[in-house]
Formats: C-alpha cells, sequence, structure tokens
C-alpha cells in the first residue's frame, strides 16, 4: 500500500499543495514552521479522520478561511482508492472514500494502516499512566473492535459506580447488593480487556527488543512489563475491600483503568534515569515494534510517518535507524528534517527510491 | 427574540410552558402557540382537557406499572394471558413493540428505567415491588429480560438475575444477532460475532 497523490487546499499553513509520492522515501525539508510536520498531519487525518496534534477540526483550517479539503490517491493491493476530506466551519466533517461517503467514520479507521513517530510521543514515557493506556488502546482498537466495545462499556461501568459511590451516605445491604454488580461487571470485561492488553505487549516485546538493540547496537538492556490490578492474585477480595475507601473517595481506585506499562532501562524507570536519546530510541522501537505488529494484522505494511527523527539522536543511532527503515520490511515513509545535507547521504545509502520536496512558508517543491 | 419582545404576558407564559417539552425551543414553542390561537376555540379546549385527563386519570397497573385507565391493565385483567410468564422491559414504548410483534402472550413487568446513577436512577428508583412478591410467592415460571442491549441495561439484568438467583424461576433474555434482511457484510462485528458464539442449531430456524 502506499499513497500516490496528494492535495491539499487550506489546510493549516498550506493554501494549496498537489505532490507526486513515490513508494520509497518521501522527504520534506524545510526550516521551522516551514509547514513540514503539517503535511505528514495531513496524511495522519487521511487515516484516522482526525488531526495527530489538533483534535478541534476547525482549527486545522487555515487563518481566515472557512473550509479545508484533503485528497490522497492510494494503491492498495493494485487497486487505486480515493480518499477525500473536507471540513466547512459550521459544517459536518465529509469523508468519502471513492466519492463514497462514510456512514461511520470508524468504518474507515484501520484501512490505511499507518505508524507516526513524533517528538510528542515523549508523552508516552514522561506523563501519567493515561498516555500509556490510551496508546495501547488505540493500537489494539484497530484491529479488535470487540475490544473497543469492551472498553467503552467497561468505562460506562466505571463512570456509574462513581455517580453512584459519590451519592452514597451509608454502604448498607442495598449497597453492597448494587456494588455487587458492577464489581461482577469491571472483573470480567477487565478481564477481557487485560488479555488483549497483557496478548499485545507480549507480542510488541520481541520486535521491540530487536528494534531497541538495532538501533542502540545493543548498548543497553531495556525492557517494559505490564501491570495491572487484575493480575494480583485476590483481586475480586481487594476490589470488595477497596468500596469503603472508594465510597470516601467518590471513585473507584481498583481495575484495569489503573493499568500502566512499566518502561524500564538497565533495570531502572526510563522515565528518570534515561537520557534524551535513550528515550527517543525506547520510543522509535516501541513505534516501529507497532508497524511490524499492524503489519502482520493487517496482511498490509502502514505507512510509516517520521518527524524530526534525526533530533537528540547521534550519528550511529541515526544511521542504523536509517539503514533499518531503509530494509525490505519497511515501504512508503515519509521523513522531515530542517537541513537537506544531513539528509542527502542518507539517502544514497539506502536501496529504496526517493524524492525530496523543499518547503517554505506551506509552498512545496520537488526537487 | 428576548423575552421583553412578546406582546403579551399570557402568550409568553404559554410560550414557555411549550419550550419544556423535550426537543422544542423557544422558536417552535411560539409557532406551536399561534397555531393553536387561530384554532377553534373548542378544539384548543378539548386538546387542554385531554392534557388534564392525562395526568389526572391515567394510572400505573398495580400489577405490572404499565399506563392503564384502571387499576389493572388490560393484558393483566386478560384471562387469556399466560400470567405464569413475565416480560420484564424498561418502559411502555417496550411493551407496544412487543405487543406488536403479535408472538407474546405472557404478561409484562414495567422498571420505567434501568438502573443508571449518571441519569439519576438508582436500583431503589425500578418498580420492583409487585414483581419481587410474585415471584416469591412461586405465581412465576418463567421471567424473560427484554431490557435495552446497553451497559445499562445488563447492569439491570444481572442486578435483577443476582435478586431472583436463589428462587427456582427460569430466567431468560432475548437472543442477540444478525438482524432479518440483513446483510452480512454491513453487520457490525461485535454481532456478527456473537451470533457466531450463539449460533442455533439449524432445525430450530426451520
Amino acid at each position: 500500500m502506499f499513497l500516490k497523490h496528494l492535495h491539499l487546499i487550506n489546510f493549516k499553513n498550506i493554501e494549496l499543495a498537489q505532490l507526486e509520492l513515490c513508494e520509497g522515501i518521501n522527504c520534506f525539508i524545510g526550516s521551522n514552521g516551514a509547514g513540514k510536520t503539517n503535511m505528514l498531519d495531513a496524511i495522519y487525518y487521511m487515516s484516522f479522520c482526525k488531526s495527530f496534534f489538533n483534535p478541534i477540526d476547525s482549527q486545522n483550517i487555515r487563518h481566515e478561511h472557512d473550509f479545508f479539503v484533503i485528497q490522497g490517491t492510494y494503491n492498495l493491493n493494485d487497486e487505486k482508492e480515493h480518499v477525500y476530506c473536507g471540513l466547512k466551519k459550521g459544517v459536518k466533517k465529509q469523508f468519502k472514500r471513492n466519492k463514497k461517503e462514510y456512514d461511520k467514520l470508524s468504518n474507515h479507521i484501520g484501512l490505511l494502516p499507518l505508524v507516526m513517530i513524533s517528538p510528542q510521543d515523549e508523552r508516552l514515557i514522561v506523563e501519567g499512566s493515561e498516555q500509556r493506556r490510551k496508546y495501547i488502546d488505540s493500537v489494539i482498537s484497530q484491529y479488535d473492535r470487540a475490544y473497543l466495545e469492551h472498553l467503552i462499556n467497561y468505562n460506562r461501568v466505571i463512570s456509574q459506580r462513581n455517580v453512584y459511590l459519590k451519592n452514597l451516605k451509608a454502604l448498607n445491604k442495598a449497597a453492597h447488593d448494587m456494588l455487587d454488580v458492577w464489581d461482577f461487571q469491571i472483573l470480567e470485561l477487565g478481564k477481557k480487556i487485560s488479555k488483549a492488553r497483557a496478548l499485545f505487549l507480549d507480542e510488541l516485546k520481541p520486535v521491540f527488543l530487536e528494534m531497541y538493540n538495532f538501533i542502540s547496537g545493543e548498548k543497553e538492556v531495556v525492557e517494559f512489563a505490564y501491570k495491572s490490578h487484575l493480575n494480583d492474585d485476590d483481586f475480586e477480595v481487594a476490589l470488595r475491600e477497596s468500596r469503603e475507601r472508594d465510597m470516601i473517595l467518590g471513585y473507584s481506585t481498583k481495575g484495569v483503568h489503573k493499568d500502566d506499562v512499566d518502561f524500564r532501562i538497565g533495570g531502572y524507570p526510563i522515565k528518570k534515569m534515561g537520557s534524551q536519546g535513550q528515550k527517543k530510541t525506547f520510543l522509535i522501537a516501541l513505534k516501529l515494534g507497532q508497524f511490524k505488529f499492524l503489519a502482520e494484522h493487517k496482511n498490509r505494511k502502514p505507512l510509516l510517518l517520521l518527524d524530526d527523527i534525526f533530533d537528540k539522536l547521534d550519528t550511529q543511532r541515526g544511521d542504523r535507524l536509517i539503514e533499518l527503515v531503509g530494509g525490505d520490511f519497511f515501504n512508503q515513509i515519509f521523513i522531515t528534517d530542517t537541513q537537506l545535507n544531513r539528509i542527502k547521504p542518507v539517502l544514497r545509502k539506502i536501496n529504496k527510491e526517493s524524492r525530496i520536496f523543499m518547503v517554505e512558508d506551506g509552498e512545496f517543491k520537488q526537487q | 427574540m428576548n423575552s421583553e419582545s412578546y406582546p403579551s404576558q399570557i402568550l409568553e407564559s404559554a410560550v414557555k410552558e411549550f419550550s419544556q417539552l423535550p426537543g422544542v425551543g423557544k422558536k417552535t414553542a411560539l409557532r406551536l402557540v399561534l397555531f393553536l390561537l387561530k384554532q377553534e376555540k373548542n378544539d384548543v379546549l378539548r386538546f387542554a382537557d385531554s392534557l388534564r385527563r392525562l395526568r389526572e386519570e391515567i394510572v400505573y397497573c398495580k400489577s405490572c406499572y404499565n399506563i392503564s385507565d384502571a387499576e389493572l391493565c388490560d393484558i393483566c385483567a386478560s384471562p387469556k394471558r399466560d400470567h405464569e410468564t413475565v416480560c420484564v422491559v424498561e418502559n411502555i414504548k417496550d411493551v407496544m413493540a412487543i405487543e406488536n410483534t403479535q408472538q407474546y402472550f405472557g404478561i409484562y413487568h414495567v422498571l420505567g428505567g434501568v438502573i443508571s446513577p449518571m441519569d439519576g436512577i438508582g436500583p431503589d428508583d425500578l418498580m420492583l415491588k409487585p414483581l419481587i412478591e410474585k415471584v416469591e410467592e412461586g405465581k412465576i415460571k418463567e421471567l424473560i429480560f427484554a431490557l435495552p442491549t446497553t451497559m445499562e441495561g445488563d447492569t439491570t439484568n444481572f442486578y435483577l438475575y443476582r435478586k431472583f438467583g436463589d428462587i427456582e424461576v427460569k430466567i431468560t433474555t432475548l437472543a442477540r444477532g444478525v438482524s432479518i434482511g440483513d446483510e452480512l457484510e454491513y453487520t457490525d462485528e461485535v454481532t456478527l460475532g456473537r451470533s457466531l458464539v450463539n449460533r442455533l442449531p439449524f432445525e430450530k430456524t426451520l
């Protein structure tokens, strides 16, 4: 699968762009604020029906204009697929595949798998567990619809239980009877969610390690571990015993909504002990692992978007990364960078077709 | 339009009342009020009277909490119905839907809602008492749960199931699966997956 042609109007700072892309590596080169990342975001948009950076659609329209259009022509199993996304202020977003509008945007997500590696990924390490759960959930939901359904139901159970706890005056028999029901649902839905998360992380781990070791030159030992209340032996007892505390706090303290993944380097939390470059390597390996995972589950190689990838990496790591993504396992790649001299020698080393676009003030010119 | 611009206070208060209805805003309310003003006086008074009677005279069946004109609703009062089978539903609209199938000959029990603290409905707000009494007295052979297929419906199912768990009564629930006339490719994965897991022996579908 690859993106052949891209046509943008009024998307962020890009007034008009028409790009003919190659199946190998496409580079967007320009200074800060030129519009490189916005182009990646447009490509991301066509896969996920939303922006990677800004969830408020109308704020992705170019200033002082009232609509944007993104159109892409893909080659999917040698068939042409045309994707259209149009947004006009105050009107519902239009999303079409081969001129036919979707009833539900969720039906589109997953058709054009894509993995984006961006400096924003740092949040996965430095911020709270919610970011890591969100990440895991978004990957699993891309290939397992039932998972998404369980997750939505689980979150509703927690919300209902929380409201009930907040209004509860005494933990009497009637209250226990009611909480028994929600706890049963927390347990049953939680088991399914936890199982899917553990399975995903188990499958991801060997690929992640392979990628990390390759990029770092096997310099450090890294690992991650899934942490869930559900894995505790006496989860059911703990859930029951937490009722009093939950009532005082007004929310539910036990369950898979508190799951986390522990990222470690040399046995210590990477958040505290990792250098900037090590953190970046960790995140890149995680995302490339996700790429391989999606490729196998979807039987289709995702598009790979690399935003500002060389920043913070030393030359050896940067070189090995390029060697890696230049291999056969990856198909179409988009890279942004600020320096032409850095990217040119890199491209020479790879046995893949490449194209360079110079970006200035939202204008794209093929070199 | 702000409230000062109404030429009459009576008009304004009528608009205010109408705009409290679900889905009706100030503009629609004004349109409805002006429409009523144009109608024959007797028609409008009849309309008002039917509203008054609706509120004053309609009662809830003491046996099943269905809306009724008498103490017992037509269904509960009918000797032709099977009084040992009870279909538990959320509201009267569900009763009407199941009656329209012409496939059900038991009686109903209307809960008046499903457990959802977010909407201000706790377990004590459900109309359960007469049902529990009937089941405990051994008058019921089968309870059919026909609640919404939402998470809140499931929670309520579980809650009732546990309440009746120790009593000898058969508890069933509506089958969930592919709709008649649906193409498989357009069926959502969750429903289709469930239909596969709970597939039926072919003889039963004949």
